[in-house]
């Protein structure tokens, strides 16, 4: 029966093609990024051009929405079974780029896959097997109670495993993931997504077509033809849109919000980011910074607001913690502390009013304005007697210095992976443990075994509302030590012509829904 | 003849030489390249792994000596970022430097010959005096600052309204001083002919011309000033020699005199000028490229700078460096064609 009706819904559909073809056929989009995707296998790097690629040409288990909450896609649902299993009922009937139809057998070569890549394995650590039970339902297993099993299973889209399996014509496996060289998964794709690639120039353009047979005929897009030009330099950039080049270009520069707020052919849409902004305090290189009074004044002398308001032309959200609203470990209790005076009492406090002298490190091209904020930072130490000796370096150099932690104070920016919190105290707070990876970006040297107890303890509670509970107490406790120098997050920004509604399909994590984007 | 070929090969060869062991040199200074190819949470295990399979662990020397063993054979490594042969990568880029290259050179030698010439011979004339007004001050406009002024006036457009609208010779002067704008900002277009190879154009379709123009109008914009200064001066000093008066005297036409006596002497040294100036015209490209998002090997090779793409980087110096050295034996060929009374060097009295 069911059958039936969908064949009679298909000829149906078939008798009114012709009319929609006609009237969509010449929605095309030119967009402008940055950057283009290093390649076309979607588990060789994790970086924000994968993920923008994957969600263009493949689709998730499960996608955030704009709150922060889930979407079913792939998953139609998904129930938990105990503490460490999650059962998800496959959706019937999708379709891959290739015509092969997708079933568990793919998500299980997709699993197998992201455990053995280099970039995706430490997300799915936690994980300890998938269960195939039949053809469209399967269960996820974690070692542990695991809180984020949704979160990572928004990293789990269904490659093709009958067109990703085999030997190329030259002998080569093609589900080989090759960090350098060409694989065959590098340069060939089959996905269930919106968007098949039909043609590719690596940094030149790249081109998609909507796919004929998409499962979901219930989105609203309404683009035939995507054309994707890298374009790097920012001036460029904003050029190639207010000339009418591009229809959306993406990141929008801060020096370039006002010109196109004024542009009246210009739709320009903003939103408050999540990558953080902070400074490490080296406490082994500096005796002074082991002592919590002294990180507090430093904590206390710099002006998150006056950054974000100056350096940042208002497009960065001053912070005081790591996580930004939304995740479940922001505390709202805690604001910027800013007040010269008390910085300059903590420091006579702790015996070191006459000050001391610092070397710092930034990188000059990695974050927004990075450089500039370095040096404002410079000078707003000078007024509690902290003399900085700063250097800024390119990325490519800046990150080989930043590994051998080789100043005393150290900027980086960190994005949450898996949208959670617990995500940055690992990296950026925890004891360095070179074996384990933990603390592995803490160029603070910053370690108080407590709060990673506590941290821990939040990663194998499965009630959420008690895990928040406790990561927000991490905030607290970490705020209160002045662990580091919290700065802001990052704002985003997209622009667009009038006629292309971007707005409904952008999201903080920056992974624009393209296959949902409607252009009038 | 021969022995002037030999020579230059032996040359060119210790340019390429030296030019590689410099690029290795520095590239402990380029910068981490797996910062680039990995995400930030990989383990240091994992990286360590990916360094020895790069031979990134190995000392510089054994490093150089493999590239160098695998470039006698024509093999200059693998770019980590295209994961493809470097040659392969630069000769995809290269023939849209070359068209950039090209066109601009056209506008050079279209307008650098007359306005010189012109100049020469009416120095006191006011569009001569103007001529060399703006290209004094064209010589100090940087690459990128003119790109962008043309990119304003010419792509997006501008809307003048300092004159009163409401009056009719306010109405003309803001609309003879607004433009519309519409030229290509970036890239070089949708319509590009195959013509061989990798060599796609952009010469044969309305839509490759229009995306020519402005980057070739910017790059054309450093040496066009040069140009027709240097010829205006040759040119007056070759006025001034003898054989010019002794032409004047026998009562030839002026146009005889100028422009196949007088001429043919200006050009000599303008053809050496231009021969190195084409080599730093390739430099230039570079900011010309950035600029217009032109995917060129200029661009190319700034981002693999910023990726520390050591093997691309090395490879790009040592094209270029062939590049300058062919172009350098081509100007003194040619020259030796103009003007047979030059000797060659390594060529018998």
């Amino acid at each position: 029966m069911k059958k039936l009706l969908a064949a009679l819904v298909g000829t149906m559909a078939l008798a009114t093609a012709p009319v929609a073809l006609s009237a969509e056929a010449t929605k095309e989009l030119k967009m402008a990024y940055d950057a283009d995707p290093v390649t076309l296998d979607i588990h060789e790097q994790l970086s924000g051009g994968i993920l923008q690629l994957s969600h263009m040409t493949f689709d998730p288990l499960v996608r955030w929405t704009k709150d922060l909450g889930f979407e079913a896609r792939l998953a139609e649902s998904w129930e938990r079974v105990d503490d460490k299993t999650m059962r998800f009922k496959l959706r019937e009937g999708v379709k891959f780029h290739s015509g092969n139809e997708l079933t568990t057998k793919d998500v299980k070569f997709t699993y197998d896959r992201l455990k053995e890549s280099q970039d995706f394995k430490a997300i799915f650590k936690p994980f300890s097997g998938i269960n195939i039970i039949d053809d469209y339902t399967f269960e996820l297993v974690t070692s542990e109670p695991f809180p984020l099993l949704l979160n990572t299973a928004t990293y789990i889209f269904p490659m093709d495993s009958k067109f990703y399996s085999g030997e190329t014509a030259d002998g080569k496996k093609k589900d080989a993931i090759l960090k350098h060289g060409n694989s065959f998964a590098s340069d060939n794709l089959s996905g269930t997504g919106p968007y098949v690639v039909t043609s590719r120039q690596q940094g030149v353009r790249m081109e998609f077509e909507r796919f004929a047979d998409y499962w979901d005929e219930e989105s609203p897009g309404n683009v035939k033809k995507i054309v994707m030009t890298p374009i790097k330099e920012n001036n460029t950039r904003v050029s190639a849109l207010l000339s009418g080049g591009v229809d959306f270009i993406a990141p929008v520069p801060p020096t370039d919000l006002d010109r196109i707020k004024r542009d009246k052919d210009s739709d320009l849409v903003t939103m408050s980011g999540t990558r953080i902004i902070l400074f490490h305090m080296n406490q082994e290189r500096v005796e002074a910074f082991k002592n919590p009074k002294v990180r507090q004044a430093v904590a206390y002398a710099i002006n998150q607001e006056g950054i974000a308001s100056k350096i940042m032309k208002g497009f960065a959200t001053p912070a005081a913690q790591l996580s930004p609203a939304g995740y479940q470990g922001h505390n709202e209790s805690l604001k910027p502390r800013y007040d010269v005076e008390k910085a300059r009492q903590l420091m006579k406090e702790a015996g070191y009013e006459d000050g001391f002298t610092i070397t710092m490190m930034a990188p000059n091209n990695r974050y927004v304005n990075d450089d500039k904020i370095a040096q404002a930072a410079a000078a707003m130490l000078a007024r509690i007697n902290i003399k900085v000796d700063l250097k800024t370096l390119p990325k490519a150099q800046y990150w080989p210095e930043y590994d051998d932690r080789s100043a005393d104070m150290m900027l980086i920016g960190w994005h949450a992976d898996t949208e959670d919190s617990a995500n940055f105290y690992e990296f950026l707070t925890f004891c360095t443990d070179a074996d384990s990876g933990a603390g592995q970006y803490n160029a603070g040297n910053y370690c108080n075994p407590e709060i990673d107890a506590l941290v821990e303890t939040a990663n194998v509670e499965t009630d959420l509302d008690k895990r928040a509970a406790m990561l927000q107490d991490v905030e607290k406790r970490l705020y209160d030590d002045a662990a580091f120098v919290p700065l802001h997050w990052q704002d985003l920004a997209w622009a667009s012509k009038k006629n292309v509604k971007i707005e409904p399909i952008l999201n903080v994590m920056n992974f624009p829904y393209l296959g949902d984007l409607v252009v009038e | 003849m021969l022995a002037f070929l030999v020579q230059r090969i032996s040359q060119a060869l210790l340019v390429m030489f030296v030019i590689s062991v410099i690029a290795f040199a520095i590239q402990d200074g380029l910068g981490d390249p797996l910062q680039e190819m990995v995400g930030m949470s990989v383990s240091q295990e994992e990286r360590e792994a990916l360094r020895e399979e790069l031979g990134l662990n190995d000392s510089i020397v054994v490093q150089y000596l493999r590239f160098a063993g695998k470039a006698i054979q024509g093999d200059l490594g693998n770019s980590y970022f295209y994961g493809k042969p470097t040659l392969e990568v630069i000769s995809e880029h290269l023939p849209a430097t070359l068209e950039l290259v090209i066109g601009a050179s056209l506008i050079i030698m279209l307008l650098s010959v007359p306005i010189g010439v012109y100049a020469a011979i009416r120095p006191q004339a006011l569009l001569a005096k103007f001529f060399m007004g703006v290209s004094t001050v064209g010589i100090s406009i940087p690459v990128f600052l003119t790109a962008i002024v043309l990119i304003q006036i010419y792509s997006i457009g501008i809307t003048v309204e300092w004159f009163p609208a409401d009056t009719g010779w306010g109405q003309w002067l803001n609309g003879a001083l607004s433009t519309e704008g519409g030229l290509p900002s970036y890239g070089r277009g949708d319509d590009l002919t195959h013509l061989f190879g990798t060599w796609y154009s952009g010469f044969f379709s309305e839509s490759g011309l229009l995306h020519l123009i402005l980057p070739c109008v910017s790059l054309a914009s450093i040496m066009l000033p040069l140009f027709i200064r240097l010829i205006r001066a040759e040119m007056m000093e070759v006025l001034q020699s003898d054989y010019i008066r002794y032409a004047r005297a026998k009562g030839l036409s002026a146009m005889r005199i100028n422009f196949l006596h007088a001429l043919k002497n200006t050009m000599l040294p303008v053809i050496t000028v231009g021969g190195v100036q084409i080599g730093v015209m390739v430099a230039y490209t570079i900011l010309t490229e950035t600029v217009f998002q032109w995917p060129g090997v200029g661009l190319m090779f700034l981002e693999a700078i910023t990726r520390s793409d050591i093997p691309l980087i090395v490879a790009y110096l040592m094209v270029v460096g062939l590049i300058f050295v062919v172009t350098n034996t081509l100007v003194d060929l040619v020259y030796g064609l103009v003007n047979p009374t030059v000797k060659l060097t390594g060529k018998k009295a």
